[in-house]
């Protein structure tokens, strides 16, 4: 059991901190038709685009994306595992 | 143009009046909240952890945008993965829980649009891909029916996620682009990535069922087998 959970968490790490540098940088299907019919115009400035991993970079710098998406994996693992391991129901023993 | 990040892939603020937002911030929080209640009886000691890794996974996939058209791109979306590995109320926890951090640490999909990111993606997306995955439970143990079932509903997952978007724009968009061009777009790319999704969903769904069929909450009680090994 802990053999696969510890391969699935490797393959997203290697997903996130390197197959990441090879993904497509077109908009995707949603920014592609707001940009296309202009209601992108009307978009927002972000309130934390100024942050350290903006854009999954590293102060701007997508040299950095594998970084970045490393800590998105860790931090989104760490929240979720912690909100499920309280959600679960306790083994009888 | 500063707003537009060729890495940003949820909706920002401001495409949609405050109104609906808001509107759609407490539908999100509803159906969350209800997630919340109902995901305990899915959860246990294996479950959880393994819940926990199918939402890094998730965020980890979103990351990869893959070519649909020339200029147009693709990603995960991820509910009916999310439905078929861990059932539809901790799936949507899941799809919540990247959202929130993509839009907290990466900027990514605006703060009053969380709302409707949620509702899209991880509501519609992972209701969507359950309820398509359990009208075609009865495929899962012939050959190669788990993965049909996959792609179908991670295909029709994406469609009707993109779709939610149309709605919420019908109701109150700003810019008044005409409702139908916006539909016919929309879903007309989210067929194409819907493809993408639905081969990425398949793949992923039949690698952990090929190693820990016990894992997949889709095949629960559909196996005649636990079969004492000596």
């Amino acid at each position: 059991m802990k053999k696969f959970f510890v391969g699935f968490a490797v393959v997203s790490l290697l997903i996130a901190g390197v197959l990441s540098y090879f993904a497509s940088s077109d908009p995707d299907g949603l920014d592609k038709v707001t940009e296309d019919t202009g209601i992108a115009q009307h978009a927002q400035e972000h309130p934390f685009s100024g942050g350290t991993f903006a854009d999954y970079a590293l102060g701007g710098d997508s040299r950095f994306t594998g970084l970045a998406g490393v800590l998105g994996v860790v931090v989104v693992l760490a929240l979720s595992f912690g909100l499920f391991m309280v959600l679960r129901k306790k083994s009888v023993r | 143009m500063s707003t537009m990040s060729p890495v940003a892939m949820h909706m920002s603020d401001g495409l949609l009046n405050a109104p609906t937002s808001v509107a759609f911030l407490l539908i999100a929080a509803i159906g969350v909240g209800f997630a919340l209640v109902r995901a305990r009886a899915d959860l246990d000691d294996k479950t959880a952890p393994m819940a926990g890794l199918v939402a890094a996974f998730i965020f980890a996939v979103q990351m990869i945008n893959f070519p649909i058209l020339p200029g147009a791109s693709g990603h995960l979306l991820g509910g009916a993965l999310a439905a078929i590995l861990v059932g539809p109320w901790v799936g949507a926890l899941c799809v919540t829980i990247v959202l929130v951090v993509q839009a907290l640490l990466f900027a990514d999909g605006g703060l009053t649009a969380i709302g409707t990111n949620v509702t899209n993606m991880a509501l519609i997306g992972t209701a969507v891909g359950f309820f398509v995955a359990m009208s075609m439970k009865s495929l899962v143990r012939k050959k190669g029916g788990l993965a049909l079932v996959a792609f179908v509903s991670a295909l029709v997952n994406t469609v009707l996620a993109s779709a939610g978007f149309v709605a919420e724009y019908a109701i109150g968009g700003v810019g008044g682009v005409e409702i139908g061009t916006v539909a016919l777009a929309m879903i007309g790319l989210h067929v194409l990535i819907g493809i993408g999704e639905g081969l990425i969903t398949a793949a992923t769904v039949t690698a952990v069922a090929s190693v820990r069929p016990d894992l997949v909450h889709l095949l629960r009680g559909t196996r005649p087998e636990l079969e004492v090994r000596a």
